[in-house]
């Protein structure tokens, strides 16, 4: 795909640039003139999408950094500083925090249109590991941020976050003291988490452009899950897809807009609103919605792992917890070569679709019971889809890429348009 | 069109993921569930009302202020857009009645400015302490949005959409109307606690601080009940927690209007593109 560049230098000054540093070059090749599937549907719009987000957090977080103080005592008043008294802060804040969310919905939809049409398969297994390294720093990111105000859900977040790591054995301490900067979460802590939050979205960026550049090498993958042959099935990125993905953007900022202007607290705890207090511990700690799904994985281990009938325990519960919860994004990683079906798509693929939206069910049933306390039956339940959540990708991807008959393939992208084509033309 | 509508019933289902968030606010039950309570400032549209803020700031001065904070209310936010509504020269000298501690001037004390922040009712924590019960009353500034009520399923899905913030307000009023005069059998209550039903674990601190007729209200028209004065008070706290709700909703409302029909153009221009190209 990355074939011939057809860049133009249209005067002696982008001659005179283009002799000595093509960045139009690069630029006019990567974002428009760039050979993109025809066939794209509007789940691939997300890219571009999570690029806007990426690019609201850092310009209101920098402007946002500007009037926070990351100290103990003052950090609180200064977020109130900044909704209160200075020139349109209360919006920036507001879509700061709103666009935190926003990005992890955007992430989540993005990342299973990857799965439902095998973005992850040759050639962009490199492209797909690069996503999960943006979805990992971002997690770390959206983490520190949420102690920067400094309420009562940031102080024991942090609390209980950090905590994890007092699970991995030996060092566990040190890593805990490392990361809190004392023996329990303070000033410390908050100075650091600062620093850090400044530092992990330009580490998101480099990743991003990295990210593209993977996506720039094979292309996009698209809904038919089948390989660009000819001129015919693509056209240039601008501008049909700078048009199809600047519609799709515009509709997601409407909702985003909603929540930052009609309900900026709705996605927020209530209890983050009374200032961090180490005495005080709330009733019930609980991360940001976009954190549940791994919060259930974390606390469906519930049991020791060692030799049965003996006290013999080489994994605790608390460790097998952070085990999982780790474990259930480092999978992904692994994804490319667990799924050994040479098809991409899922549409064609009838058994893969099942399992594919149960896992889609069984992900959101997970942060459903991440909500709620880990008791009773909620346990029984974040246990059940805990285990279909591996299975999928440790069992039943590489099971069905041996088992499964997969419908046939359309000759070529614009084959499989004019055939989709074709039939609206006939139920119309 | 087709391909349209499939995505909007996979957006749907993604929502869900989102919807799933809400559950957290929800949290343990504690005491009775609680009323909500019809606000001038609640949905869409919705805007303080100036007399309410007015009656309500009444009551905190005349009231709450002698335990509760505010530290984080101004004089001047007093007289802002939005707000109370009352003139500069009531504020001015509504601040020069209070006397607040200056570090940088001589003696040290000086009547208040409308830049000064509302005088605390103690020195310090300690003090507060001790004169109440061994609690600090909470500080009232960003109070109305530190509570909230328990919305059940599936309420807390349609409170996306009707975009309900008045979770605060609602616990306020409820709680300023739920003492009970004597607790219920089997439930000790220690001297200086009252039993309060919507309280977590039903035992208050906090005397009842309304009963009917203890504010005087300026003319005939509003009723002095305790009913009316929790419902002021709680409005005024809402305000003083979002101080700017109203320029916010302003704002929003012209944001909307423009992102919709941008993306209406939008859709229009990348429907004519598309046109010949099948896809």
């Amino acid at each position: 795909m990355a074939g011939q560049s057809t860049y133009k230098p249209s005067n002696g000054f982008t001659k005179w640039l283009d002799d000595r540093l093509p960045i139009m070059r690069l630029g006019y090749d990567s974002f428009v003139d760039f050979p993109t599937p025809r066939n794209l549907n509007y789940w691939w719009t997300f890219g571009g999408i999570l690029t806007v987000c990426l690019g609201i957090q850092i310009v209101t977080g920098i402007i946002l950094a500007m009037h926070y103080t990351p100290e103990a005592t003052m950090a609180f008043n200064s977020v109130e500083h900044i909704r209160r008294d200075v020139n349109w802060g209360r919006i920036i804040q507001g879509t700061h925090a709103v666009g935190a969310s926003m990005f992890f919905i955007a992430v989540y939809i993005h990342m299973f249109r990857g799965m439902y049409y095998g973005s992850y398969k040759a050639p962009r297994e490199i492209l797909w590991m690069l996503g999960v390294v943006i979805f990992l720093l971002m997690m770390a990111t959206a983490f520190f941020g949420y102690v920067l105000p400094w309420g009562q859900m940031s102080f024991w977040g942090a609390t209980v976050i950090t905590n994890f790591f007092s699970a991995v054995p030996v060092v566990g301490d040190a890593i805990l003291q490392l990361l809190r900067g004392g023996f329990a979460v303070d000033n410390p802590t908050l100075n650091r988490f600062f620093s850090l939050h400044y530092l992990l979205p330009f580490m998101i960026a480099g990743v991003v452009g990295l990210h593209i550049w993977a996506l720039h090498v094979p292309g996009n993958n698209n809904p038919a899950g089948i390989p660009v042959k000819s001129k015919q099935d693509t056209v240039p990125f601008h501008p049909y897809y700078t048009l199809k993905d600047g519609f799709a953007i515009v509709v997601f900022l409407i909702p985003f807009a909603w929540f930052v202007f009609f309900a900026p607290d709705i996605l927020g705890h209530a209890d983050n609103y009374i200032p961090a207090n180490s005495q005080v511990t709330p009733t019930h700690i609980v991360p940001e919605w976009y954190f549940l799904p791994f919060y259930a994985i974390l606390r469906a281990i519930t049991f020791n792992i060692g030799i049965p009938f003996t006290d013999i325990t080489f994994i605790d519960s608390k460790l097998g917890g952070v085990i999982a919860m780790f474990g259930a994004i480092v999978v992904l990683f692994f994804l490319p070569w667990l799924d050994r079906s040479p098809v991409r798509s899922g549409g064609f693929r009838p058994m893969f679709k099942w399992f594919f939206w149960l896992q889609v069910i069984s992900f959101i049933a997970l942060g459903y019971l991440g909500s709620k306390p880990a008791e009773g039956t909620y346990v029984v339940f974040a246990q059940i889809f805990t285990a279909y959540y591996f299975a999928y990708f440790l069992i039943i991807l590489p099971v069905l890429s041996r088992i499964e008959t997969p419908k046939a393939l359309p000759a070529s992208i614009s084959e499989s348009v004019l055939k989709v084509e074709a039939k609206s033309a006939t139920t119309a | 069109m087709k391909r349209m509508t499939s995505f909007v019933r996979s957006a749907l289902v993604a929502g869900l993921v989102l919807a799933s968030g809400p559950a957290l606010a929800a949290g343990e039950s504690h005491g009775a569930p609680a009323e909500r309570q019809d606000w001038t400032f609640g949905g869409l549209f919705g805007t303080y009302d100036e007399n309410q803020l007015q009656r309500g700031f009444q009551i905190f001065r005349e009231v709450c202020s002698s335990c509760h904070s505010a530290n984080l209310l101004a004089f001047r936010n007093l007289e802002e857009d939005g707000g109370p509504g009352f003139t500069e020269g009531q504020v001015k000298a509504l601040a020069a009645e209070y006397t607040v501690q200056d570090d940088t001037i001589e003696d040290g004390e000086r009547p208040g400015i409308p830049a000064d922040r509302w005088p605390n009712p103690f020195p310090d924590e300690f003090i507060a302490k001790a004169a109440n019960n061994g609690v600090v009353p909470p500080d009232f500034s960003v109070l109305a949005k530190a509570r909230s009520i328990e919305s059940p399923f599936p309420i807390w899905i349609v409170n996306y959409f009707t975009a309900y913030q008045e979770g605060g307000p609602d616990y306020i009023y409820n709680l300023l109307t739920g003492y009970h005069e004597e607790a219920p059998e089997g439930v000790d209550i220690a001297p200086g606690q009252y039993y309060n039903e919507h309280f977590p674990g039903n035992k208050l601190s906090m005397a009842p601080p309304l009963a009917d007729g203890i504010v005087d209200y300026e003319g005939d028209e509003v009723p002095e009940t305790t009913e009316q004065y929790a419902k002021d008070v709680a409005a005024f706290m809402m305000w003083v927690a979002d101080p700017h709700l109203v320029h916010r909703k302003e704002t929003g409302f012209k944001v909307m209007l423009f992102l919709v029909l941008f993306a209406g153009l939008l859709y229009l221009a990348k429907r004519k593109l598309w046109t010949d190209v099948a896809h």
